[in-house]
């Protein structure tokens, strides 16, 4: 089962390889073109730094927008983001002025903004996965976060899982074939990779 | 509950060996970094600091290598640092891996390089490190070179510049306590903690349990770094995590295995 790993250059790209080779896959794929991605079927889209370069370089590769889109709408290809590859869901990102996202789950990426000034941004760490909504693929535990921006959704039914820094961020969305984790599995030891396992094998 | 307080156990590589020297001088060998590694990750450490600290002057391959290998076998982050003199010294150990790169004497020199990572590749991943002494009650001064050559700079001023300039987090080493076991230095660690809003990494001293528990409740630190007492078995990280658990701080409870 051929998994495409979309290859933009995004920074954590080897450490979400690794581990989904550690928790299971067998066939991972690294992806920068359309072509691959047609192919595959399961999609992962890793993702750190700011909103708008993962985008200008997601949006650099030619056709893998459109053919992803067609795989998760057409095919309903289960799809995993990953950080601002979750954050690329949304309708638009607000770090270094307004872009638009894919648009996939209804929503903006704003800045943590903590009314308490002893809350530390970036959110940096280890805290709780709450779900919020019955997923196959979210179960409580701890995982570790890296973000200064969160994922505001329009529809609470979309938010799978919260956790907490100074009020409630979303941890997790989705929709459909679509799941996108705030949090990083390839860098949550036990909890993430059976989190990448679950992915693995979720038949939605 | 809130986020963790991280327990970061350091492990100084020099010449592609772990070594941890007392005051930076007296280097005794201590293995290899990649199955070190490779046990913190087992035994539930909540992130990994590799400090390259013969990088300036040594081959840079050495240390992508380790970079590399451990990220292949280990799951939780890592920051390394050492020798990172630019956006494209920074490239490369993300690229290899690392997860964050911390910046040390390129920050004090040109502190500019900080904003030239973050721009880049997002404050997420630049630890601005604070190496400083203390030179006055109440004030202490940046140095250089394992804490041979002064500055002249203050260091709390230098921290809120690196954290203005875009650092993510910030690595506040005493270069008084470094190796002695005595302590992290509290009052410099909680001047710079209180003073910024980025995430403050205690470092430089450790010598026992309390100490952890100390940086966090009085040093005000989001994380807490130590290399000898974990390195020499004299405690776990299961350790560390109960007895900052019974000070009332909230930590993770890592499900821990034998490595692999």
């Amino acid at each position: 089962m051929s998994i495409a790993l979309i290859d933009y250059g995004a920074g954590n790209l080897h450490s979400v390889h690794n581990a989904l080779i550690k928790a299971g896959a067998r066939d991972v794929v690294l992806a920068a073109d359309g072509e691959v991605v047609r192919r595959a079927e399961r999609i992962v889209l890793p993702g750190v730094g700011a909103f708008r370069a993962c985008r200008d370089g997601l949006y650099s590769l030619p056709g893998v927008v459109e053919a992803m889109g067609e795989a998760v709408q057409a095919r309903g290809v289960p799809f995993l983001g990953i950080c601002v590859g979750m954050q690329l869901l949304a309708d638009e990102g607000e770090e270094f002025g307004s872009h638009d996202g894919l648009g996939w789950v209804p929503g903006s990426v704003c800045r943590i903004e903590p009314a308490d000034a002893n809350i530390k941004v970036p959110h940096m760490g280890w805290n709780d996965v709450t779900p919020a909504t019955p997923h196959p693929l979210i179960v409580p535990g701890e995982a570790y976060f890296l973000h200064s921006y969160h994922f505001a959704a329009t529809d609470p039914a979309h938010v799978l899982a919260t956790t907490d820094h100074g009020g409630p961020i979303v941890a997790a969305v989705g929709r459909d074939t679509i799941v996108g984790v705030q949090y990083h599995p390839e860098k949550s030891q036990s909890y993430g990779l059976s989190f990448l396992s679950r992915f693995l094998e979720w038949r939605p | 509950m809130t986020v963790r307080v991280r327990v970061i156990p350091c492990l100084d590589v020099a010449n592609g060996r772990v070594v941890k020297g007392v005051n930076f001088v007296d280097l005794a060998d201590a293995g290899d970094p990649v199955e070190q590694a490779r046990l913190y990750d087992s035994m539930g450490a909540d992130e990994l600091c590799f400090l390259d600290i013969t990088a300036s002057h040594e081959d840079r391959g050495t240390i992508l290598d380790i970079v590399k290998r451990t990220a292949e076998v280990c799951f939780m982050p890592v920051t390394v640092g050492g020798g990172v003199r630019s956006a494209e010294d920074a490239r490369a150990l993300l690229l290899a891996g690392a997860d964050k790169v911390a910046v040390n004497s390129a920050a004090v020199a040109r502190p500019e390089v900080v904003a030239d990572i973050a721009d880049r590749f997002g404050s997420q991943c630049v630890v601005a490190s604070v190496d400083a002494r203390r030179v006055a009650e109440g004030r202490w001064e940046i140095f250089t070179h394992g804490g041979r050559r002064a500055t002249g700079i203050d260091a709390l001023e230098h921290a809120a510049r690196l954290a203005q300039l875009g650092a993510g987090e910030l690595l506040v080493t005493s270069m008084d306590g470094d190796g002695t076991k005595q302590g992290y230095d509290l009052a410099l660690t909680r001047a710079i903690a209180d003073a910024v809003s980025v995430p403050v990494i205690a470092s430089g001293g450790v010598g026992t349990l309390d100490h952890l528990v100390e940086g966090v409740r009085e040093g005000h630190a989001s994380a807490v770094l130590a290399a000898s007492i974990f390195h020499f078995g004299q405690h776990t990280i299961a350790e560390a995590h109960a007895a900052l658990s019974e000070a009332g701080i909230a930590v993770r409870h890592p499900v821990t295995s034998q490595p692999n």
